[in-house]
């Protein structure tokens, strides 16, 4: 090696690849107002989609009269059930084996509903439009409580599965029954539980909320009926599995259909839905010949795309006197709304609620769900969680908490004397998963430590001394959360949409001067996948990340791929562009042997080359390997250096973390202000630590909002309440704390770079670590359990009914 | 349909003239008839601030200003704030503390920060905060867009210095 040759450090650092916290390529555009965004899209003659949707939750529609609308200048269209039914797209197939009006077929079942699609040359005609359309509605019962709705007589809310015994999911047990879907082994955890010493059981109620993106969902449907191709730009989560269902629905053959997601502003969850206004917008284009946009505005995002959560969860957990639990069980309601469009893996109608043992080792446990409807939108979608992993994580974590109240223990140490242990893993769960890496206890004890846990309890306890003495009005609440995900669905074996296996793809071109573009079937909301994604290939392939371009969103050019959400870009499209990674660095290795003169195996890796063993001075680059990949003739290999890898995933991944709140309280005013929030997670081999950092303060914040403000909510009639940002709470920078954040890293065995993924963990772990706080500070007074959201008015209802009050 | 009005107005410098009717919105104005699409919607109520400009020296949020509001306005969007040659250091520092995920607040945050940072040259982190209180983000835990916002300020105030 001569002296100008860069060190092995300096080449590493060269490459920004994994482990570097490496500044973002996306933020260029972005910074200067150069995204692009569905709505920034302007075709050639574009009309404009809107929605005539209903103000009833529950009615019947007797007629829909377009004239006035259709006189108005500027109106090209009136779309209605009675115009998609010849195409058979009236109604569509949901993600979760259901099915949904796509405009009312004579019912409308929740406030919001589609019932006439506007088409006009501008939105504010199109605006108009929609007041000039009539629709005349005769009232019906309406049900919004998931337990009336199973009541003998309740009203049949779905006529249309009137005699329908059998549904996707089995057999339906009432006329607004949808499934029942179990884990576990019930006899085993009723044995355990009843023989157990110490047993508590609570009704944990997860509400109703939404993931409300900045941006709303939208699309730019654009029919070439020259060429016979239809071009969908839209916010799409899953950009190819969109492709696949309009070809399936509208008959044109996939190929001739391409979908293109462009700059997506944020979707935690909201984008993965197929939705009404991308079918009309779809058959408004085919119909009028030229492109037509539909962006749904605020009030319609609340109202009618999907929802997240509702969940009633019953759940018992049983311990011995000294604390070591026995058994779990849990049954759950789920109010799946008017249409049950869950956006679940096919065969987990209630995604993976069955981590609910959480991160502890619970010999017995069993859980059954069943899904109903209600007049309520449909949707339950996972809001910046993995299927219904939030849910699970919240009903653990406080059981934990209640349990630790009845046993007079600190919560902290419960949950250490039942964490599953290091060396148990892998770990086989009470509930059927393998969980494959973990070490609960150094995360928990670094937590506990890092805030200072005996101070905090010893304050807490003066603080409530003081509280009982006159001398405050403010009490501490101290939220401890020890979580465990499952993200990165998932094995084929088990895991599909729609059909589609959950596997994700990466293909990769590497250019003759050594530079290289990178495809995958996911696409970033802002997760940065430009930047990673190109780390990972850095490290994979020795070549610098500023000379990669990952390009994502079009199913023209990008491989097949599930998309992104469930913290699956990393798992999944993550291991695959490793994998072909590898692929390329195998070519590269015999194309370096040929160019030395040696054998493959005479060679080694050496960050950014091939080096002869021993003799490390004789090397070829990446840089140099590519070019010879193009412009020689080697015997026996193809010109070109290019590979594709579609990567199936052994297991899910197991991220955890440890979250600690601690939070004052006015006791008077029901306000709250965060002191300090800690929070350590463990994601694995950690690719871009500043990314990880920004992934945990913004799901921390949505948890925020989650558990101390946010819902929607509903009237006995069925109307929202929640349809405007006046109504549904996003917190401001001002009302959100400054985050500590710390990780350990315990990488995953499967994983092809041990990453686990890591974007949903603060959303699954903080919002019981809020809530726990809120608890926590009241438990000295007897408080066992009160639903989110925890804001002013209900926390100040806690301390009124707990007698704080005087 | 009303009868056009004629409007004249200055974006980013340069004065222009659009038709549009009485009613429409700033933002439409800006985004549909003049292709200044940074400003973003994100929900027509004044509360996310995603539309954020500047108007004669103020932020206002333009899904709530009629565009006959702007007649002869000075007008201010993320495209006039920087040039890609010449970033406001406002930009760098969103880059440089991440202050930013999804994108789609980031025009109408840094065009907020902007004004913030005029009427406020040397804010407090709690001064940040509030300023900043009308315009939403849903990625970031807004930590990092302060940490940019406090950074861009000491920046700015340090080149005053020297230049001094």
């Amino acid at each position: 090696m001569n002296e100008m040759t860069p060190s092995r450090e300096e080449r590493t650092a060269n490459l920004k690849g994994t482990g570097c916290a490496r500044k973002r390529v996306e933020d260029a555009r972005f910074t200067q107002g150069k995204g692009n965004y569905v709505d920034d899209v302007k075709l050639p003659g574009m009309l404009f989609g809107d929605f005539v949707r209903s103000p009833h939750a529950h009615a019947r529609v007797t007629s829909i009269d377009p004239a006035a609308a259709l006189a108005l200048p500027g109106v090209v269209a009136v779309l209605t059930a009675k115009d998609l039914e010849p195409l058979n797209l009236h109604w569509m197939p949901t993600l979760a084996g259901d099915r949904q009006m796509v405009l009312a077929d004579g019912k409308v079942l929740f406030q919001g509903q589609e019932v006439a699609f506007v088409v006009a040359e501008d939105r504010y005609i199109a605006a108009d439009a929609v007041d000039l359309v009539e629709v005349e509605y005769e009232d019906l019962p309406v049900v919004v409580d998931p337990y009336k709705a199973l009541e003998d007589d309740a009203p049949v809310l779905r006529e249309d599965l009137e005699g329908q015994d059998e549904g996707a999911h089995g057999p339906r047990r009432h006329h607004n029954h949808i499934f029942r879907w179990e884990a576990g082994d019930r006899e085993a955890a009723e044995a355990a539980i009843g023989g157990s010493e110490v047993v508590v059981s609570e009704r944990i109620y997860y509400q109703r909320t939404h993931p409300c993106p900045l941006e709303t969902c939208g699309c730019v449907a654009s029919m070439d009926k020259v060429n016979g191709k239809l071009t969908v730009r839209g916010t799409f989560q899953a950009p190819h599995v969109v492709r696949t269902v309009a070809s399936l629905l509208s008959g044109i053959d996939e190929h001739n259909i391409r979908v293109i997601s462009p700059d997506i502003g944020g979707g935690f969850g909201n984008k993965v839905g197929v939705y009404p206004g991308y079918v009309c917008a779809i058959v408004a284009s085919i119909v009028t010949g030229v492109p037509v946009k539909w962006v749904e505005d605020r009030m319609e995002n609340l109202m009618a795309t999907a929802f997240a959560r509702d969940y009633w969860m019953d759940g018992t957990i049983s311990a011995t006197k000294d604390g070591r639990i026995t058994g779990l069980k849990a049954h759950v309601i789920a109010d799946h709304g008017a249409f049950d469009a869950c956006a679940d893996p096919t065969k987990f109608p209630a995604g993976f609620f069955h981590i609910c043992t959480g991160s502890y080792d619970i010999p017995a446990a069993h859980v059954a769900v069943d899904g109903v409807y209600t007049n309520k939108a449909p949707g339950g979608v996972a809001y910046r969680c993995s299927f219904r992993v939030t849910e699970a994580a919240y009903m653990i974590e406080r059981l934990i908490e209640i349990l630790a109240a009845k046993l007079d223990m600190d919560a902290a140490e419960l949950r250490r004397i039942n964490f599953i242990k290091a060396d148990q893993f892998p770990y086989q769960s009470a509930l059927g998963w393998e969980y494959d890496s973990g070490d609960y206890h150094t995360a928990w004890e670094k937590a506990l430590r890092a805030v200072g846990y005996e101070g905090l309890r010893a304050e807490q306890a003066q603080r409530i001394a003081d509280f009982k003495a006159g001398k405050t009005r403010k009490l501490l609440g101290i939220g401890l959360t020890h979580f465990t995900e499952i993200v990165g669905a998932g094995p084929v074996k088990n895991c599909d949409i729609l059909g589609m296996g959950m596997f994700d793809s990466c293909e990769i071109r590497i250019h003759p001067t050594g530079s290289a573009i990178a495809r995958l079937g996911t696409i970033s909301q802002g997760q940065g996948h430009a930047t990673t994604f190109a780390q990972i290939l850095a490290s994979e392939t020795g070549i610098p990340a500023d000379q990669i371009t990952i390009e994502e969103g079009d199913t023209d050019t990008a491989p097949y791929g599930l998309g992104t959400y469930g913290s699956r870009s990393t798992p999944v499209a993550g291991a695959a562009t490793a994998m072909a990674g590898r692929k390329i660095r195998a070519k590269a290795q015999m194309i370096a042997a040929y160019l030395l003169e040696v054998h493959d195996d005479d060679l080694e890796w050496d960050v950014d080359r091939f080096a002869v063993k021993g003799a490390t001075e004789r090397f070829k680059t990446m840089a140099e390997i590519a070019y010879a990949a193009y412009n020689q003739a080697i015997p026996g290999i193809e010109p070109g250096l290019e590979a594709v890898s579609y990567y199936d995933p052994p297991n899910m991944t197991y991220p955890f973390g440890a979250y600690i709140c601690v939070m004052e309280i006015d006791v008077d005013t029901g306000e709250h202000g965060i002191r300090q929030f800690y929070a350590l997670d463990d994601c694995g081999t950690r690719i871009n630590p500043m990314v990880i950092e920004g992934q945990v303060h913004g799901g921390l914040t949505e948890a925020l909002a989650i558990a101390m403000g946010q819902e929607i909510a509903y009237d006995d009639i069925g109307n929202v309440k929640t349809g405007t940002l006046m109504d549904f709470f996003l917190p401001t920078a001002w009302e959100t704390p400054n985050y500590t954040t710390d990780w350990t890293e315990t990488p995953s065995p499967h994983h092809p770079i041990g990453a686990k993924g890591v974007g949903e963990s603060p959303n699954v772990g903080g919002v019981p670590a809020f809530s726990n706080a809120v608890h926590d500070a009241f438990r000295a007074f007897g408080l066992t359990q009160s639903h989110m959201p925890h804001d002013h008015w209900r926390i100040w209802k806690i301390a009124h009914d707990l007698g704080l009050h005087g | 349909m009303a009868e056009k009005m004629h409007l004249k107005l200055t974006v980013n410098g340069k004065p222009v003239e659009a038709l549009a009717e009485p009613r429409e919105l700033l933002i439409h104005v800006l985004r549909e008839r003049l292709e200044i699409t940074g400003p973003h919607i994100g929900c027509e109520t004044s509360h996310c601030g995603a539309c954020t400009v500047d108007m004669d020296g103020r932020s206002v949020k333009s899904c709530t200003v009629l565009a006959a509001q702007a007649q002869g306005a000075q007008i201010t969007t993320i495209e006039g704030i920087g040039t890609p040659d010449a970033l406001h250091v406002l930009q760098e520092m969103f880059r440089e503390h991440h202050g930013l995920q999804c994108g789609f607040c980031t025009p109408g945050m840094i065009t907020r920060a902007w004004r913030l940072l005029q009427e406020n040259p040397d804010p407090t982190e709690e001064e940040v905060r509030f300023g900043m209180s009308g315009n939403l983000c849903r990625c970031t835990g807004y930590q990092n867009i302060v940490k940019a916002i406090l950074a861009a300020a000491a920046e700015l105030n340090a080149a005053k210095e020297a230049a001094q």
